[in-house]
C-alpha cells in the first residue's frame, strides 16, 4: 500500500510535468483542437467504469459503472471526432491564401 | 500461475503504451504539420486503453458475471458512441458549448465511479484511499455542474453576463470549506454515508457558483480549467483504483490544460485571475475593471450577452479556424452565425 502510493505520486509528479512542457509552446492556432482532444482523453475515466463494471459487487455498483461508461464513451468519441473535422478545415484552407481562392470549404 | 502474472505484466505494457502515446499525442497537437498524427495517436492509445481494460476483466472478473458484465459494457460502449457521434458532428460554431458538455459527461462518468467505490467500500475505506476519493468526487462534480453552466452561457440559454451578489466570495468561500470539512471527516469516519450526498450536493452547487460570475468572453479559458479539474479528478481515481495509466493520462490533462487556460487568457489578453476566481476580483476592484475593460475592447459588461457572444465566436474562431483559412469562408460562417444570434 504504501509503496503503492509513493509509486502512483511518483508517477503523476512526472506526468504532471510533462503535460506542463509538451503544451508550453503551442502554436495559438491550435488551441482549440488541443482543448477539444484533452477533453476525449479526460474521458480515460472509462478505464475505471470498466471495471467496476467488471467487478460486479453489488447491483448499485453495476448501474452506476455502465452509466458511467456511457457518459465516459460519448465524451470520448464526440471528442475525437470534432477534433477530426476541426482538423480537416485545416487542410483544405491551408493552400487558400496562395491561390486566393476560397477552395473546397470543408463542410461543417 | 506464471501465465497469470505473465498476463497481468501484458496488461501493465499495454497501459505503458498507451500512456506515451497519450504523451505523444498532445506533443504533436503542438504544431499543424503533426496535429493529424496526434489525434490517430490519442485514438489508439484510447482504443489500447479500453482493450487492455477489457482483457484485464477477462483475467480477474467473477467467472459467473463475466458474460453479462462484458454484454453490458459493449451495450454501454455502443450507447455511448451513440450519444458521441451526433455530439461529434455540430456545427463548428457550436464547438465551445459542446466541448464543455462533453467535459460534463466526463465528469459525471468520475463521480458515478467515485459514488460507486465509496458505497462498495462501507465503513471499511482506508484514511487515503478515502481522501483520494472525496477530491475525486469533488474536482468531479464541480466539473459537471460547472460544465453544464459554462454550455448553458455559450448556448445562451443562459444569461451571459456574469451573475454577482454581494459576499459571493465569502459564499463560495465558505462552500468550500464546508465540503472539505465533509470530506476530512469523512476520512476519519468513514461509515457516515449520510454525509456523503451532502459533499457531492455542495460539491455540485459549487460548480455553478463558479462559473455564473464569469463572463461569456471568458467562457474558452474556463472550459480549458474545468477540462483540467476533469483531469485532476480521472488522477484521482487512478489513486483511488491504483491504477497507472489513469494517473499519467489525468495529470497530464491535469497540468496541460491548466496551463493551456493560462496561455489562452494572455492570447485573448484576459486576466487569468479573473477567469480562476471569477468576481472574486471583479466586486472588489470595479474601477479598475471598468478600465480594462475599454483597453482590452472585450467586454464582460451587462447587457450586452449578444456582443460578448460575438466575441467568444471571434475568439474561438480565430483560435480554430479563420486564422489558417484568412477571413475565408470559415470565417463568412463564424460572422453569420455571430451575426444571426
Amino acid at each position: 500500500m504504501g509503496t503503492a502510493l509513493v509509486d502512483g505520486l511518483f508517477v503523476f509528479m512526472l506526468a504532471g510535468f510533462i503535460g506542463f512542457e509538451v503544451i508550453k509552446r503551442i502554436s495559438p492556432l491550435l488551441h482549440t483542437p488541443l482543448m477539444s482532444i484533452t477533453n476525449a482523453l479526460d474521458a480515460i475515466a472509462v478505464v475505471g467504469a470498466i471495471v467496476l463494471v467488471g467487478r460486479h459487487e453489488s447491483t448499485l455498483s453495476f448501474i452506476l459503472g455502465i452509466l458511467a461508461v456511457i457518459a465516459a464513451t460519448s465524451n470520448i468519441v464526440g471528442g475525437f471526432l470534432i477534433t477530426d473535422r476541426m482538423l480537416k478545415m485545416f487542410k483544405s484552407s491551408r493552400p487558400n491564401p496562395k491561390t486566393g481562392a476560397a477552395g473546397t470549404p470543408a463542410k461543417s | 500461475m506464471t501465465e497469470f502474472v505473465g498476463s497481468q505484466s501484458f496488461i501493465g505494457l499495454i497501459y505503458l503504451i498507451a500512456s506515451a502515446l497519450f504523451i505523444l499525442a498532445l506533443r504533436w497537437m503542438n504544431a499543424p504539420p503533426t496535429a493529424r498524427r496526434g489525434i490517430l495517436a490519442g485514438e489508439t492509445g484510447m482504443v489500447l486503453a479500453i482493450g487492455g481494460t477489457l482483457l484485464q476483466l477477462g483475467i480477474e472478473g467473477k467467472l459467473e458475471h463475466i458474460a453479462i458484465s462484458y454484454g453490458w459494457i459493449f451495450v454501454a460502449l455502443g450507447i455511448g458512441t451513440a450519444i458521441g457521434v451526433p455530439l461529434g458532428l455540430v456545427q463548428m460554431t457550436a464547438v465551445p458549448q459542446r466541448t464543455a458538455l462533453s467535459h460534463a459527461f466526463g465528469a459525471f462518468c468520475v463521480t458515478l465511479v467515485g459514488t460507486a467505490e465509496y458505497y462498495l467500500g462501507g465503513t471499511n475505506i482506508p484514511p487515503f484511499k478515502m481522501s483520494v476519493l472525496c477530491c475525486e468526487v469533488i474536482l468531479g462534480g464541480l466539473t459537471v455542474t460547472g460544465s453544464l453552466m459554462a454550455a448553458g452561457k455559450l448556448q445562451e440559454v443562459l444569461p451571459q453576463r456574469p451573475i454577482t451578489f454581494k459576499g459571493q466570495n465569502l459564499f463560495n468561500l465558505s462552500m468550500l470549506v464546508v465540503a472539505i470539512g465533509i470530506a476530512v471527516y469523512l476520512v476519519r469516519n468513514p461509515g457516515a454515508p449520510h454525509l456523503y450526498p451532502v459533499m457531492v450536493g455542495i460539491a455540485l452547487v459549487f460548480g455553478v457558483m463558479l462559473v455564473i460570475p464569469i463572463g461569456g468572453a471568458d467562457m474558452p479559458t474556463v472550459i480549458s480549467l474545468l477540462n483540467s479539474y476533469a483531469g485532476l479528478s480521472a488522477a484521482a481515481m487512478g489513486f483511488v483504483l491504483n491504477n497507472k495509466l489513469l494517473i499519467v493520462a489525468g495529470a497530464l490533462d491535469g497540468s496541460s490544460g491548466f496551463i493551456l487556460s493560462v496561455i489562452m487568457s494572455k492570447a485573448m489578453n484576459r486576466s487569468f485571475t479573473n477567469v480562476l476566481f471569477g468576481a472574486f476580483g471583479q466586486v472588489s476592484s470595479e474601477p479598475r475593471r471598468r478600465g480594462s475593460r475599454i483597453r482590452d475592447g472585450s467586454g464582460t459588461g451587462t447587457a450586452q450577452g449578444a456582443g460578448t457572444l460575438r466575441r467568444t465566436h471571434q475568439a474561438w474562431s480565430r483560435c480554430a479556424v479563420c486564422d489558417s483559412s484568412g477571413g475565408g469562408p470559415n470565417a463568412r460562417t463564424h460572422e453569420r452565425a455571430a451575426g444571426g444570434s
